[in-house]
């Protein structure tokens, strides 16, 4: 059992103009096991929850804390959080020409891993999970997320979940640009993760579809920087119903 | 004793094809004053049937092509010998052609070779240029019709090693010319990969790699004479910086002749600045004279390490370092991948990681 912990998380970024809060104090505790959907309108700083934790450079933390069971997250440098066992599954994957999947996927399982996987047991681990998220098997010799449709962008992070098994998920926007099929069919590849590791997610998005397939425990409303409403999942069925209006016009 | 007539008259730098080049560091080679040897500087590793290398005087063999580069001029008018290698025609080569240098010693050399392919031809050869030298180098190439030459040139100097060269190709109807050129040893390295063509349906591919770290000059003036109809080009030279004053020149020219119709030619040039300091400078031209062509473009781009790049890497545990190099050697990989014999391709890769660590980038 393990805890993702975030009190009072306060986040900036430099602008031409000096630097703006983002986040405004986030609290936040996501225990193994356990759903989280974090829903909220555009711009009310969804994304930037999910790279500070990640560790991403354009983000300047200026108050708060991060701990994963009681580890100080914010003190580690990008690799070492996700050893620690943090996997940030990108809205925006990055293109890297040059470098294959199967050697990045490799190379991520050595880091994560600290050793080498097995060659005989890590083709069929790869094959296995490719095929389960209906990848072709040739994808593996494409460069990383080059030329992927928004579509393969997406299997390709679940691919990566399924392999390097973190403790804690944070899933940004992973059903925007899918179709229903892709949709179901990455749902169902988190589904399947969190059924063989007890994994915990932090669930960010817009909308409420991918909730008819990833079931959320909690739903937190977060709005202007912070979260403004938690509950069940019933919260969700009133945000489909009414928007974020209420949120938004304070 | 006769009086010597000679075109030859020694650069300043302000000429338009030497102003990036720091003249004081070509080590005597284009100084009149400095005595300049001529070498038989080409050696074959391992023979094969259909390869032919004969040293000729060089009155029975002139300069199949023109120049007006003056590093050339002037070893023109030092070599007596000349290394010329023949591929039989028809002949189809079954594994790659070695050449290393022989004969070098440090001191101000000149040394020509042609290479010729007969009719039909089929070869790769491969150039191992290493160790230290002061060398003015012409290699020309002459491909007769329907001939395909892969020609990989890898400059793995020694660092004190200067060398000013020229790889000119003549290219006849349906032959097919592919130059790898790849550039990481080395003090000062300036070379001229060059083409011409003499028939149609020609085609010339030529790729590179460079890269230059701490004080290092590295520069590449690739020239591409379209002076008949339907032909084809490419050219993509790919460079990476790192280190104080490393500085790569690279100049792509083509020119397409009024005659040229049909013409089809793409050139890239991108660079990777890794550090402060270090200097790239890439200059494409193209010059046509007729409209009546399939396609004529290129590009050039300097920049820095892609941040979300490196974050995506690290993001999946994978420490910084080797996600550097993890993204170098992408950035490489497309043009070593294109030389196809993996003892030489696995060398420049680890070459390459160690500048990589050499610098701390």
């Amino acid at each position: 059992m393990s805890t993702l912990d975030i009190k009072g998380l306060q986040v900036s970024i430099a602008t031409e103009a000096g630097f703006t809060e983002i986040l405004k104090g986030v609290d936040l505790t996501i225990k193994s096991g356990e759903t989280h959907a974090i829903m909220g309108p555009n711009g009310s700083g969804k994304s930037t929850l999910a790279y500070s934790i990640a560790g991403h450079p354009k983000y300047t933390i200026t108050g708060g804390s991060v701990t994963l069971d009681g580890v100080d997250v914010l003190a580690m440098s990008v690799d070492e959080r996700a050893k620690a066992g943090l996997f940030l599954a990108m809205q925006y994957p990055v293109e890297v020409p040059g470098v294959s999947v199967t050697n990045f996927l490799r190379t991520a399982a050595t880091a994560i891993r600290g050793e080498t996987p097995k060659v005989r047991t890590w083709v069929g681990e790869v094959k296995e999970a490719m095929k389960s998220l209906n990848m072709d098997p040739n994808f593996a010799e494409r460069n990383v997320n080059e030329g992927f449709s928004g579509g393969e962008k997406k299997r390709h992070e679940i691919l990566q979940l399924e392999l390097l098994k973190p403790k804690f998920a944070i899933l940004d926007e992973t059903d925007s640009g899918l179709d229903v099929d892709a949709l179901r069919i990455v749902s169902e590849g988190v589904n399947r993760v969190k059924g063989n590791s007890d994994l915990g997610i932090m669930l960010i998005t817009h909308y409420t579809r991918i909730l008819r397939y990833i079931k959320p425990d909690f739903v937190h409303v977060f709005s202007a920087g912070k979260i403004v409403e938690a509950g069940g999942p019933e919260l969700a069925d009133k945000l489909e119903e009414k928007g974020y209006a209420e949120y938004t016009t304070a | 004793m006769s009086t010597l007539t000679t075109n030859y008259l020694a650069p300043t730098g302000r000429e338009e094809a030497w102003r990036f080049t720091p003249l004081a560091r070509v080590g005597g080679l284009l100084d009149s004053a400095v005595a300049v040897s001529s070498v038989n500087s080409i050696k074959t590793v391992n023979s094969q049937n259909g390869v032919k290398l004969t040293v000729k005087s060089v009155g029975d063999q002139p300069a199949i092509s023109t120049s007006d580069d003056l590093a050339t001029i002037r070893a023109r008018e030092v070599v007596t010998e000349v290394s010329h290698i023949e591929i039989a025609a028809n002949a189809q080569l079954e594994r790659p052609l070695l050449l290393e240098r022989a004969n070098l010693t440090g001191k101000p050399q000149a040394s020509r070779t042609l290479i010729t392919c007969g009719a039909n031809s089929h070869a790769t050869i491969i150039l191992n240029n290493s160790g230290n030298a002061i060398l003015s180098d012409e290699i020309e190439f002459e491909l007769s019709q329907g001939s395909t030459l892969t020609f990989v040139s890898l400059q793995e100097w020694s660092s004190k090693a200067i060398h000013l060269g020229r790889q000119h190709a003549i290219i006849a109807k349906d032959a097919t010319f592919n130059s790898i050129v790849v550039t990481v040893g080395g003090s000062l390295v300036r070379l001229l990969p060059t083409v011409e063509y003499s028939g149609p349906g020609s085609s010339a591919d030529l790729q590179g790699l460079y890269f230059a770290t701490d004080g290092q000059h590295l520069e590449h003036r690739l020239h591409v004479d379209h002076n008949v109809p339907n032909a084809k080009s490419r050219v993509n030279y790919k460079g990476a910086l790192a280190g104080d004053k490393a500085h790569t020149v690279w100049i792509g020219d083509v020119y397409i002749r009024s005659n040229a119709e049909g013409t089809d030619t793409y050139e890239l040039n991108r660079n990777l600045l890794l550090s402060d300091g270090a200097r790239a400078d890439s200059v494409p031209n193209l010059e046509i004279e007729t409209g009546e062509i399939v396609g004529a473009g290129h590009a050039s781009t300097t920049g820095r390490f892609d941040d979300e790049q490196l974050f995506y890497l690290s993001s999946r545990g994978i420490p910084a370092e080797i996600a550097r190099r993890l993204v170098i050697r992408g950035f490489f990989a497309e043009i070593v991948g294109k030389i196809k014999d993996e003892e030489i391709e696995n060398r420049l890769m680890d070459r390459i990681d160690a500048e990589l660590a050499k610098v701390g980038a």
